[in-house]
């Protein structure tokens, strides 16, 4: 009875229990209720992968009744509950580690405030998602970005508010963007639902409003999703967020807009139009390129880890974009899974500051010398991530990169394969300097002596750095779905 | 001339969104770039509001007389994106009011001095 509405349970729920936050004006209560439905919404993302795998096609849910095009629809297909899964997942892990870190790090009288935003941000990921209008796309992503932005201006420091504000400046323009995209392909085609603008923009490519259409939108949402040259507001906002919040938007946000982007290139625009008639490649190939490199030489020589991280982030996003802007079977495999498994390494590895931040106070590396010794359990779980974030066999960052070479190698590009490796050690460079500093350095003097972080946020962090090793073994789940989404962006079925 | 004319609420809009926009990459105070950032939206708003408009047609009322009307789709649209404007000014301006209050000044060149000393 209740499984054909769970495309609108998976964003309603999360809506409804926002408000609820609110009105219980306790922090405790508000935990508790957003851990009860983050993951309930895990459960339905998981439910919904087993019906669609079932039907083999995508699930559509008219809102309200309405059918589509003229109603809003839901549409859940082999991609997105891909996307869902990975949100949801993330979503429940941090907010099961969030308890303690929330308590030492957010005033007890806005807690359940901080909750309230976390769920609706939580709401505006799974909405944005699984959406098929473009318009809903614009109004979750702007539900998400503000919770983000507010969520960000509590970390403790004062640049923390500096740093929400520039993101709040820049998420606002790439948003409007889009916005103006949207509008665009509304006056050519008159509809917003992602299908019928699919099929209505193939009699009307020629059309200058289409071209304009399409760069609006594909740089508003480059800068959502930190596209180097476009990835200013991201370090920052990383860095000065409370470490929930880092660990949560790092994992989640950008693969969500990463996610947008596939949707319209391939699923809107479409393949033909956006490689063949337009240099769309060649556009998203040459600043991923960069950001492979700029991104991982820039976090070398970070001294705060966070801010080292996020980085690390602008980089990981070049390799996904990269994927992106190969446009074949095995690129857009090696994008989508490494879609998956960098949310699973970042989450991972900021879950990790997050544990040294709620002993230590700091994630400054001198203030981290010779933690291992005190914290074994938590920096053993830095050595994992960080492997995965290398790419080293048997973890999941081996797997992505994998495919990514290969993909380069079928389509002949050689010079990109020796790249993407001559990267890796980019990568192994500024992950063995965290790892030497905690293993190899003497205790700073006047650090007092610290315990293990408490096991409520040990258990969340090893559950996902354990799952690194897990889908760097078993892929059948990311690979074989993430190539059933490459066959459905490329050939509209999988 | 007549092309001008004839376009002339999507030349307002144009020139409104390069306003608004220059303003909030020039200016170094923190509430002018906000209000760059509104400007910037409602040019925005009046792109769709401007697309709706039906030669010849009224406000999309029903009624006998009439059997022309503007597009409702974009107003509808438009004024979810102004509630979402709204939202992000309030946002922004409660941001202002808290780095005034943590640095004693809304100039983002004194803020990042600051920053620099730290």
């Amino acid at each position: 009875m209740i499984a054909p509405h769970l495309p609108a349970l998976q964003v309603v729920l999360p809506l409804i229990a926002a408000p609820l936050c609110v009105l219980t004006f306790n922090g405790r209560l508000a935990w508790l209720l957003a851990l009860l439905v983050s993951w309930a919404a895990f459960a339905i993302s998981v439910a919904l992968l087993l019906q669609v795998l079932a039907a083999g096609e995508p699930i559509t849910y008219a809102l309200g009744g309405w059918p589509p095009p003229w109603g809003i629809e839901y549409r859940v297909d082999i991609l997105n509950v891909f996307v869902l899964l990975i949100v949801s997942a993330i979503g429940a892990v941090v907010l099961l580690y969030a308890y303690r870190s929330v308590e030492r790090e957010i005033a007890p009288d806005r807690q359940h405030l901080f909750y309230a935003m976390y769920v609706l941000c939580l709401t505006g990921l799974l909405g944005i998602t699984i959406t098929g209008d473009a318009f809903n796309i614009f109004v979750f992503l702007e539900i998400s970005s503000l919770s983000t932005y507010a969520l960000i201006a509590m970390g403790r420091r004062r640049k923390a508010l500096t740093a929400a504000f520039q993101y709040l400046i820049l998420g606002t323009i790439g948003a409007t963007f889009y916005l103006i995209g949207i509008g665009l392909l509304y006056m050519v085609t008159g509809t917003l639902n992602l299908v019928d603008l699919n099929q209505r923009l193939a009699d009307v490519q020629d059309a200058r409003a289409v071209l304009v259409a399409f760069s609006f939108v594909t740089v508003g949402i480059a800068l959502k999703l930190a596209l180097f040259p476009l990835h200013l507001w991201l370090p920052n906002a990383y860095a000065f967020a409370p470490s929930a919040v880092s660990a949560f938007i790092a994992a989640t946000a950008t693969k969500v807009s990463v996610y947008v982007m596939l949707r319209l290139v391939y699923g809107v625009f479409g393949v033909d139009f956006a490689f063949g008639a337009e240099p769309l490649g060649m556009v998203l190939f040459v600043p991923a390129l960069i950001a492979v490199f700029a991104g991982s030489l820039v976090a070398i020589f970070q001294i705060n880890i966070k801010r080292m991280l996020a980085y690390s982030s602008v980089a990981q996003i070049g390799y996904i974009v990269l994927g992106l802007s190969l446009a074949t079977q095995t690129a857009l495999l090696a994008a989508v899974v490494h879609l998956f498994n960098h949310a699973l390494m970042k989450g991972a590895l900021f879950c990790v500051l997050g544990c040294i931040f709620y002993r230590i106070g700091s994630v400054r590396i001198e203030q981290m010398a010779g933690i291992a010794r005190e914290m074994p359990w938590t920096m053993a779980g830095f050595v994992v991530a960080g492997l995965s974030l290398i790419g080293v066999p048997l973890t999941a960052g081996f797997i992505s990169k994998w495919y990514l070479v290969q993909a380069a190698l079928e389509q002949g590009y050689w010079p990109l394969a020796v790249a993407i490796l001559l990267a890796a050690p980019l990568a192994l460079i500024y992950v063995w300097r965290v790892i030497e500093a905690a293993y190899l350095q003497p205790v700073p003097a006047g650090r007092e002596p610290v315990r293990e972080a408490p096991l409520v946020m040990l258990i969340p962090t090893w559950i996902l750095v354990l799952a690194n090793v897990y889908f760097g073994i078993e892929t059948s789940l990311t690979v074989e779905n993430a190539n059933r989404a490459a066959a459905l962006l490329l050939h509209g079925s999988w | 001339m007549t092309f001008v004319l004839a376009h002339l609420n999507y030349w307002v809009v144009v020139v409104l969104m390069m306003i608004g926009l220059y303003i909030v990459v020039s200016r170094g105070n923190l509430i002018k770039k906000i209000v760059g950032l509104n400007i910037f939206q409602t040019s925005v708003f009046l792109l769709y509001i401007s697309l709706a408009k039906v030669a010849g047609g009224t406000a999309p009322i029903a009624d006998e007389r009439f059997t022309v009307y503007a597009n409702p789709l974009p107003h509808v649209l438009i004024l979810t994106a102004i509630v979402v404007g709204v939202a992000t000014t309030s946002l922004g301006l409660a941001l202002v009011v808290r780095i005034r209050e943590a640095y004693g000044t809304i100039e983002e060149d004194e803020i990042d001095l600051q920053d620099d000393e730290e």
